[in-house]
């Protein structure tokens, strides 16, 4: 870890109109809970299909993505990665630390207003807001790692990475069974499912497809290998020039 | 005293061959790395600076090895070629992160110094956004000097610099060979290299077409045959006038619409082809020529006076 690209990665993450754009999606979140809860009053299957629809369906994805490649994909397009990858740093420590900024990122900006409207839902009751607050926390990180390593792979990361959390997560993840085993939503969900208990549980629908013990080992799998895996390609990345 | 040497290194990318067994040599003092476009200087100075790794052969400073090795970046200052940046910050939050990058004891004295080194400290807290190409460039080179290292490389320094802006830049290159550190630039301007250049790599196509002095690099391109193309009132008359000089060693009757202009655009009268070994003789004697036997020359071109060819000549040898 290194505090100067940290500085750097935050600067230009929340630099511009990025910040804005980045507020924007849990602004939504808090809206749409604040409008729910005066409109309707408390009913929990709103809070579950709120929170598991939107906020980790949509939000956390979606802020996965734009902080996950944010973090290194412009420099490694505009060539400006060289300031980084010409000191006497490692290039694990780089991507670590990357990496970490883009996970604060998403829980500041994504687990932490799923807390807030989840708070706002239901209350503290039926400990909902807590189970998916965890839920989008963990999603949040491995969605952070897994497309920080995408932008180091490719160029085309945001499309890939789009690609992904709109087919795989969305439609495939919600019709066809097997591949719900295989997506990080999923295994966020089983946190919530244990967080909940198995009568509030299976009361609210809430059914994640792998268990918390599988759900828990493929995140920090992703999580940790993801990391690791973004280091070591950074070390072979070639730079591209005009010439 | 730092000395870069690559041995036998070639590096190819899918089956294009980018350089080609290339072994030289660069120690203290300027060394300009001069090449046609498209020739391989940034995949050198890249392979140099240990952002890719040779396919074969081996870069080496001081006797290290310089592909993925981190610690090797304490001794070489790089000036990259592409202009991007860290542009959300000021000229002095990006150099002073730099410095703090290299883990200098005092970042913010090495920062000052690197700054007003390249002459940027007034305008040191503005956006890097709002610099001109000739600002930014200065800043590149205030990051790469931030640590004082001992080799620098700078892949095309001079491009899109006003020319105060290159005389300010060339001093500055020539204070640092001076001052004993071991400078590499890479340029494909002739005129660039030989005002600041004490020796002179010449890479053509990937291959390490030549090295040396600038006389000796100028003496290498003016000696080789230079072709001219001709045209008067009479050339067959021409061409048997020619044929008989010793400066000449080869003269072509091209026909009508065989004709191709050093523009490139096809011409429909006749014209001469003239390969000249000694073309200072031949500049000389070729208007005596003609008005001896009473020729008018319409137009005498030379042909091959574009950087490649000379390079490619060069290559040929």
């Amino acid at each position: 870890m290194n505090a100067t690209v940290a500085r750097l990665t935050a600067r230009s993450l929340l630099g511009r109109r990025r910040a804005l754009l980045l507020l924007a999606l849990p602004a939504i979140l808090l809206l749409l809970a604040g409008l729910s809860r005066a409109l309707a009053g408390r009913e929990d299957t709103t809070t579950v299909g709120m929170l598991g629809g939107f906020a980790l369906g949509t939000v956390i994805p979606l802020l996965g993505l734009i902080a996950g490649t944010g973090a290194i994909g412009p420099e490694i397009d505009d060539g400006s990665i060289v300031y980084l990858l010409s000191k006497p740093l490692s290039r694990s420590s780089i991507v670590t630390t990357k990496a970490a900024v883009a996970m604060a990122v998403v829980t500041v900006f994504g687990a932490v207003p799923t807390l807030l409207a989840g708070l706002v839902l239901s209350g503290t009751g039926a400990r909902l807001a807590v189970g998916f607050g965890l839920a989008a926390l963990v999603a949040g990180v491995a969605y952070a790692a897994l497309f920080l390593l995408l932008a180091v792979l490719t160029r085309q990361a945001v499309v890939v990475g789009l690609l992904y959390a709109l087919i795989w997560e969305s439609l495939v993840g919600n019709f066809v069974p097997g591949a719900q085993a295989l997506s990080v939503q999923q295994w966020a969900l089983s946190i919530t499912e244990r967080v909940l208990g198995t009568s509030t549980a299976a009361r609210l629908d809430v059914d994640a497809a792998v268990g918390v013990t599988t759900g828990c080992v493929l995140l920090a799998v992703v999580i940790v290998g993801g990391t690791w895996y973004a280091g070591r390609r950074l070390r072979s990345l070639r730079l591209t020039s005009d010439d | 005293m730092a000395v870069l040497r690559l041995d036998r290194v070639s590096r190819w990318f899918g089956n294009v061959v980018a350089v080609n067994d290339v072994t030289m040599e660069i120690g203290p003092g300027v060394t300009g790395l001069l090449g046609p476009n498209g020739a391989g200087k940034s995949t050198l100075i890249h392979m140099m600076g240990g952002f890719l790794a040779p396919s074969s052969g081996t870069v080496e400073l001081d006797g290290e090895g310089v592909w993925r090795n981190e610690r090797i970046y304490s001794r070489i200052g790089l000036v990259p070629e592409r202009e991007a940046m860290y542009d959300v910050v000021t000229g002095w939050e990006f150099v002073l992160a730099n410095a703090r990058l290299h883990r200098l004891p005092d970042p913010e004295a090495a920062a000052r110094r690197a700054l007003a080194t390249v002459e940027m400290t007034e305008a040191q807290d503005r956006d890097i956004s709002t610099y001109s190409k000739g600002m930014k460039q200065r800043v590149k080179m205030a990051t790469a000097l931030v640590h004082d290292p001992p080799l620098l490389l700078l892949d095309e320094p001079f491009n899109g610099m006003d020319p105060r802006q290159r005389l300010h830049l060339m001093d500055l290159l020539r204070a640092m060979g001076d001052e004993g550190r071991t400078v590499l630039f890479s340029s494909h301007i002739l005129e660039e290299v030989e005002q600041l250049a004490q020796r002179i790599q010449v890479v053509v196509a990937g291959r390490h077409a030549a090295s040396g002095g600038f006389r000796e690099i100028r003496q290498l391109m003016t000696e080789r045959p230079h072709q001219y193309a001709i045209r008067s009132d009479d050339d067959r008359a021409l061409a048997a006038a020619i044929i008989a000089q010793p400066s000449a060693s080869g003269v072509q009757l091209l026909a009508r619409g065989d004709v191709v202009s050093a523009t490139g655009r096809r011409d429909t009268s006749s014209a001469l082809h003239v390969q000249a070994t000694d073309f200072a003789a031949f500049v000389r004697v070729l208007p005596r020529l003609a008005q001896e036997h009473g020729i008018r020359l319409y137009e005498v071109t030379p042909t091959d006076e574009s950087l490649e060819s000379v390079f490619s000549y060069l290559v040929a040898r």
